[in-house]
């Protein structure tokens, strides 16, 4: 399919986020500030379980400055349980009630003048601890006999299941070999650099909560906070932020509203609660996935793929906010762009003593997307064939699609062998090779990673519910406002909040496309729950298809209106007028035009001027549902179409390992990407680049570690380390572009793609390096300590 | 209350005279009393860089600094880059290059830059990421705003050499 054309689409303008971002002038939750606010500081448990004997706040409510101090007796009272989208009864406060189930769980919180007095007075809050044993393992935590860290639930296996899909055990009978690796993706986390908050100010007047926080989803999941804080939705004024970063961190945050909004209903005042770098890093309560694999992959002996046998134990930590939620999106493309025809997926899903998951940019399907090509490069390995042939052997077709997975979900369209061949021409194969072999010579280990890998974009909500028998949610919508004012200049509403990508520009170059207009002339608005439309925001990476496809709505309604006044005025017929450079025109009449002013003006202040029966003012809304959505199968034989613009990528980095000191140095890294028509290349490539960055840190350096007793001890920058400048190389990105059929403009998501590609391509590359040591990598993140392990125990076993 | 330290703080130009407990961080000094909010806080371990300012011209991690401290200094925030609506070159640069995605480390970024480019004007790019490794951005992967030093080092050289 050929690209289309465009005037806007696909240029390089630069970002309209950027001035203020620049200049320091955007405001972020941090930056509120009201009269007579009120500054949170919250006392976390130091045990990873124990029960709450006794909490004692006398000594704190005594401290001046403090104005309020609330504990789990306190929160039930005043506030309804978290939302959480699990059936399960994995019912979790704001603060621990009765016991603490993991370290770093909110016990008690303190409003005072300011923090410096809040964190004064947490100091004096006494409380009486009686430890209990806690479950760190999640093997050891199924055991009938482990200690409960919920005591009304019967296990900790709070959930489990298989789902299959096609005759696996027909594939696996005549199969030539079976493929087998068990795999290890550690704990990670988003860590954005704001930490998430919140500043919550009651009104007793008129019943009403304003609340500035960082929270993604407040024209989506919002009304459920105000359940939570026992308020009717339409009092919860959730109001949208500039948010430092979130990567899937920041949808919801209960939690810290929850806090928040408590106080500043019970002090009367504004209250503001921002995390602090410790407790996003051990109580953020959006940790990501933490899974062992005992994946099996099917072959015959030419290197075809027949079948993908998965069985996942996933450590959830203490509570279940989104279910089995990244299960659900890993099998959205856990077969990845080969043809296997059948597949089943095992999940057992454990609560322990840590801190509960959340997402995080890749959502699950990183982890998905390492498992099934650690069994491709194991299958070339075994097979004796090349891993770039025995993935060509495999590809589906670029005539294949729309493609229909074994799962049931759909792929949109894809050409994988383009991107396949462009990254193998950047990086240039046969010199990696020559310089890879002379390195060996001298004693040196390179690598060459490969990675083809699928990235799904725009979800579904059904994955959040197909895994259990009970159907759920359907809607994920987003929506968008374009007003045309009296002086003909465009403003567009966006109803989700900025969170680092670029909605702005991408809005607006539409409409620029959509109007011809100047795109940087546009203004932006956001609008919060309060007189918000739809809009679930970023996630999945679906912000760019789904604005896109809002915006091309919206402009539709509104150009039908201006059509329609301006063939009154011109004496023409509606379907006439056309909309280019800036003006209304009449096909075939150059010198019968308007400009967007001379409609604008008419349009708010000249009624008797309008077609009759035509209201004043010019303004469209336009909500924009999922593109492709349908439903799983009563049976789950067939999940439905749930997350089919699907994306892809090859990745080629290579790297130097030293196998006595562990280190490894990323000398070069490769990426195409192919999402679809690309809307603009330099922020694509910030998505791509940055995501690619955060899958180094999955790969080499990332990882939320606990002791036995279940203490965190990556609880600062210092022990989680996030990727510096010196860590990451200079990035080679390509593209394919191969449009979406069901997209407007052709549109796919990139936001999630590096870093759902880079963990899988690195261990690749670090299996490479040291192959002539017999070194198979089965482990992310491949920290210093653990290559230095596998290479002396390859050198002992060979 | 605690006893309160008079100080005063020359910020981008302008005099402050404040009083301050003596554990009050700079950092919260600028934001929360000073009303410069462009001053941004990530860690509060002096690890991310995000706090950075310029004190005499040198870069400092503000959430690592008594307000105290800094009595009598000259400091520069990220306010005091731009002039009215016209940015500083290196802020041309960086949304040129697209050295920034949700902004919360540019504010420290710029100034990193800032301090980079006024003691070596010509910097490569091994000295670039050296430079800009003192903070972390979570969003970029760093290539744009390595551009972007670069950029803005390639003009500032045009601008001296006319």
């Amino acid at each position: 399919m050929a690209v289309a054309q465009h005037t806007w689409i696909g240029k390089d303008i630069p970002r309209l986020e950027d001035p203020k971002l620049l200049t320091g002038r955007a405001t972020y939750s941090d930056d509120v500030k009201l009269p007579g606010m009120l500054e949170v500081a919250v006392l976390l448990s130091p045990h990873a379980h124990a029960r709450i004997a006794r909490i004692d706040t006398s000594k704190a409510k005594a401290l001046p400055g403090v104005v309020a101090v609330i504990t789990g007796e306190d929160i039930v009272k005043h506030t309804n349980p978290l939302p959480r989208f699990c059936p399960e009864e994995v019912v979790e406060y704001a603060l621990a009630v009765g016991k603490v189930r993991y370290a770093g769980e909110a016990v008690a919180a303190v409003a005072a003048v300011d923090r410096y007095r809040a964190e004064d007075a947490i100091g004096l809050i006494e409380v009486e601890y009686e430890p209990l044993p806690p479950v760190t393992d999640p093997f050891e935590a199924m055991k009938p006999e482990a200690p409960r860290v919920h005591e009304n639930l019967p296990s900790n296996l709070v959930f489990e299941k298989t789902l299959s899909f096609g005759d696996v055990e027909g594939d696996f009978a005549t199969a030539d070999r079976v493929i087998r690796r068990r795999l290890r993706y550690h704990r990670a986390s988003a860590q954005p650099l704001e930490t998430a908050g919140a500043v919550c100010q009651y009104n007793p007047a008129t019943g009403r909560m304003d609340v500035w926080s960082n929270t993604n989803m407040l024209n989506y999941v919002g009304w459920l906070l105000a359940l939570t804080l026992k308020l009717p939705p339409s009092k919860l004024n959730l109001i949208p932020m500039h948010v430092g970063g979130s990567f899937g961190s920041k949808h919801i945050l209960a939690k810290v509203i929850a806090i928040a909004g408590t106080l500043a209903r019970l002090t009367g005042r504004p209250v503001k609660f921002m995390e602090d770098r410790v407790e996003n890093l051990i109580a953020c309560e959006n940790l990501a996935c933490d899974r062992y694999y005992d994946a099996e992959l099917a072959v015959t002996n030419d290197g075809i793929f027949t079948a993908l046998r998965i069985k996942v134990v996933d450590d959830y930590g203490a509570y279940f906010q989104l279910s089995h939620g990244t299960h659900g999106n890993a099998l959205a493309q856990q077969t990845g762009p080969y043809r296997i025809r059948s597949l089943e997926y095992s999940v057992q899903c454990v609560l322990t003593n840590k801190c509960q998951q959340g997402v995080f940019r890749g959502a699950g399907s990183d982890a998905g997307n390492f498992c099934l090509e650690r069994l491709v490069d194991a299958a070339a390995e075994e097979l004796g064939i090349d891993r770039i042939e025995i993935r060509r052997r495999n590809f589906i077709q670029p005539e294949q699609f729309p493609y229909k997975t074994p799962a049931g979900n759909i792929y949109d369209s894809g050409n994988y062998p383009a991107v396949l061949d462009k990254a193998l021409q950047m990086a240039g194969l046969d010199e990696l090779r020559k310089l890879q072999e002379q390195a060996r010579q001298q004693g040196r280990y390179i690598g060459i990673g490969l990675a083809t890998a699928h990235q799904r974009s725009v979800y579904g909500p059904t994955e959040f519910w197909f895994w259990g028998a009970a159907p759920g949610l359907t809607s994920v919508p987003e929506s968008v406002g374009i007003s045309v004012g009296p002086t003909g200049d465009f403003t567009v509403t966006l109803f989700s909040p900025f969170w680092g990508n670029s909605p702005e520009t991408v809005c607006a170059q539409v409409l620029a496309e959509e109007f011809g207009i100047d795109p940087s002339n546009v203004t932006i608005a956001y609008e919060g729950s309060m007189h918000g439309l739809p809009a679930a925001g970023p996630g999945g990476s679906r912000m760019t298809v789904m604005l896109t496809g809002a915006m091309v709505g919206a402009a539709r309604k509104l150009k039908d209106k201006m059509a329609r006044i301006a063939a009154h005025l011109l004496e023409a017929s509606p379907e006439d007028i056309i909309f280019q450079e800036g003006r209304a025109v009449v096909r075939g009449v150059p010198e019968k035009s308007l400009s967007y002013a001379d409609i604008g003006f008419k349009a708010y202040w000249f009624r008797l001027d309008l077609p009759p029966g035509m209201e004043s003012g010019l303004e469209a809304r336009h909500t924009y549902d999922h593109p492709y959505l349908t439903l799983p199968s009563p049976d789950r034989k067939d999940l439905g179409a749930f997350y089919p613009m699907m994306a892809h990528g090859a990745h080629i980095p290579v790297v130097e390992v030293n196998p006595e000191t562990g280190q490894v140095t990323i000398l070069r890294y490769v990426a195409v990407h192919d999402v679809g028509t690309i809307v603009n290349p330099k922020s694509l490539r910030g998505q791509i680049a940055g995501g690619i960055t955060q899958g180094i840190g999955m790969a080499l350096f990332e990882e939320c570690v606990y002791d036995e007793q279940g203490q965190p001890l990556s609880s600062s920058f210092m022990s989680y380390l996030i990727p510096t400048a010196m860590e990451v190389p200079k990035f080679e990105i390509g593209h394919v572009e191969t449009p979406s059929p069901f997209t407007e403009y052709g549109v796919k998501g990139g936001g999630e793609g590096g870093r759902m590609i880079a963990p899988a391509a690195l261990a690749s590359a670090v299996e490479d390096a040291l192959r002539p040591l017999g070194v198979k990598v089965d482990e992310v993140p491949m920290t210093p300590e653990r290559i230095v392990r596998w290479v002396e125990a390859a050198r002992q076993s060979g | 209350m605690a006893q309160r330290i008079p100080i005063t703080l020359t910020v981008n130009g302008m005099q402050h005279e404040v009083a301050v407990e003596p554990r009050r961080l700079l950092v919260d000094v600028l934001r929360n009393d000073l009303g410069l909010t462009g001053t941004h806080i990530g860690c509060e371990q002096g690890v991310c860089g995000t706090c950075t300012v310029l004190v005499n011209g040198e870069s400092v991690r503000s959430c690592l600094l008594f307000a105290v401290q800094a009595d009598g200094a000259e400091i520069m925030t990220v306010e005091g880059l731009s002039q009215g609506d016209t940015l500083h070159p290196l802020q041309e640069a960086f949304r040129e290059a697209q050295g920034l995605q949700c902004g919360f480390c540019t504010p420290g970024m710029l100034l990193i830059a800032y301090e980079l480019l006024s003691t070596n004007p010509a910097p490569s790019e091994a000295q670039i990421r050296e430079a800009v490794s003192a903070n972390l951005c979570r969003c970029t992967g760093y290539q744009g705003i390595i551009e972007a030093v670069q950029l803005a080092a390639a003009r500032q050289a045009v601008t001296a050499a006319r």
